[in-house]
């Protein structure tokens, strides 16, 4: 693999810079609001969404809240056991979470029922169910594609009470932010998405969350380090590949 | 834009706030550090290397490193109840990360180095504080090290970048980046954005944030050169 990787060339034949193929499947789950399952390569993950009437928190009483949890499930991967999600998971999820709340993909706002009292909850539940590396990316897509999938009773708000009105509409979502994962061994070059076996060798990782409008709205270095001017190319890389991943999004959004 | 702005606690934009480094402060741990930036108030304990059990959870080559952060209850605004929070469980692997990359593991097969972090008071910056003690704690444990970790964060606060942030600019803050540096090697070892940041605004906070660690890591090579030369002292 690093033989390779001097040459610029991967194990699988991608070029460095190359996504593996990225299928999307929507609307799967009848009983969710809202459904994405996203394959990158041999990845896949399925991201459902719940929306349930709830307590806003307590410092954004006028708003809708956003909760993201993740789950590795152990059918995904000899590696995940059975338990509460582990660091990984929680790691993923908070990731996730981070670039659609920071972005206020959601607006919250227009989630509020009474404020302080009632609001809608949305859930976004991610649930890895093959791993072969780069459940990030896979999760980040699946999650803002299911958020795009969301069907919820169309509401009207009343003197704060609410009111449904007949047939269905969409969350208010604002703006679409999309993780770019690259890895890079010590010595060597910026790979992106790694698949599993790149990984587990190459010891540096970096998670780089990227919106429609090209601005930076999470960032996780993994494990491993990196030098300063490595930092600033992965942002790079990253800000160039982002509009790829934006664009299925907007395709499939439709 | 940012040269006259006045931070809520009277600080320039590109002022750390008044820090505190002790090390050898407890006398069971193998090594110990206690670090105040500011209100935020840190422990941190190392164990090790020791044996590690179970036996199948050791590595043949390398020590295996075990983090805790964990905040005490009476740390926080609010009472923070003491059941490990999704937050702590975060931190405590990116702190693990970000300092394990400092440490000799390959020195130490089949052992554990369990380092436990307790926020005592914390007022922004947490994870910095942390991981500048466990620098300093590991090193008092007498484990080798390729060089400190110096942390530090900065972050958009109302359109200015700044560096140091306590919790009442985090709170209301459009970014924050906790950094971590090993300086004479040039690597990073812990970087998250919490925010949003352009290109260019995040390059000038990440420019920032270096030259906080690097006062950081003046302070750090100043406490642990103090200690050693009062020993030193004693000896003579």
């Amino acid at each position: 693999m690093m033989d390779l990787l001097s040459k610029n060339s991967r194990i699988d034949g991608r070029g460095l810079l190359d996504y593996r193929e990225i299928k999307v499947e929507k609307g799967l789950i009848g009983r969710a609001a809202g459904s994405a399952q996203v394959s990158i390569g041999s990845t896949k993950v399925l991201a459902g969404v719940k929306v349930e009437l709830g307590e806003p928190f307590p410092d954004a009483p006028d708003k809708g809240v956003l909760t993201v949890n993740a789950e590795l499930v152990p059918l995904a991967s000899p590696a995940f056991e059975p338990g509460p999600p582990d660091e990984n998971a929680v790691e993923l999820a908070r990731i996730v979470d981070r670039a659609l709340r920071e972005t206020e993909a959601i607006d919250l706002k227009m989630l509020c029922i009474e404020p302080g009292k009632k609001v809608f909850v949305v859930f976004v539940d991610i649930y890895v169910l093959d791993y072969d590396g780069n459940f990030i990316d896979a999760s980040s897509l699946a999650s803002i594609l299911a958020l795009l999938n969301t069907k919820i009773r169309s509401f009207r708000v009343e003197e704060g009470k609410l009111k449904y009105e007949d047939g269905y509409m969409p969350l208010p979502i604002r703006h679409t932010p999309v993780t770019v994962t690259l890895a890079k061994p010590d010595n060597g070059p910026f790979i992106v998405d790694p698949n599993l076996e790149e990984e587990l060798s190459l010891g540096n990782r970096i998670s780089i969350s990227i919106d429609e409008l090209g601005r930076i709205c999470g960032i996780q270095k993994l494990e491993g380090s990196l030098s300063i001017d490595e930092v600033f190319k992965a942002v790079s890389i990253a800000k160039n590949i982002a509009p790829k991943l934006i664009e299925i999004v907007k395709r499939e959004a439709v | 834009m940012s040269a006259e702005f006045v931070r809520v606690d009277g600080r320039l934009p590109d002022q750390l706030r008044p820090i505190r480094m002790v090390v050898g402060v407890l006398d069971r741990a193998d090594g110990s550090a206690y670090v105040e930036q500011g209100n935020t108030k840190v422990l941190v304990a190392v164990y090790g290397p020791r044996e590690l059990h179970p036996r199948h959870q050791a590595s043949p080559d390398s020590a295996m490193v075990r983090c805790r952060y964990h905040m005490a209850p009476f740390s926080t605004k609010e009472r923070k109840t003491p059941a490990p929070s999704r937050r702590e469980i975060e931190l405590s692997k990116v702190i693990k990360d970000a300092i394990s990359q400092a440490i000799f593991l390959e020195n130490f097969p089949r052992t554990s180095i369990d380092i436990f972090i307790e926020v005592l008071e914390a007022d922004g910056g947490t994870r910095c504080a942390s991981i500048n003690a466990c620098s300093l704690a590991l090193a008092n444990a007498g484990i080798p090290l390729r060089d400190l970790v110096s942390s530090v964060a900065v972050g958009k606060y109302k359109g200015h970048i700044i560096l140091d942030l306590n919790d009442e600019e985090d709170e209301v803050a459009e970014a924050d980046m906790p950094i971590a540096i090993m300086p004479s090697l040039n690597r990073i070892t812990l970087l998250q954005v919490n925010g949003v940041l352009t290109e260019e605004e995040f390059k000038q906070a990440f420019n920032l944030a270096i030259k906080g660690c690097m006062e950081i890591n003046r302070i750090q090579r100043e406490t642990l050169r103090s200690v050693y030369s009062s020993i030193k002292g004693e000896e003579d």
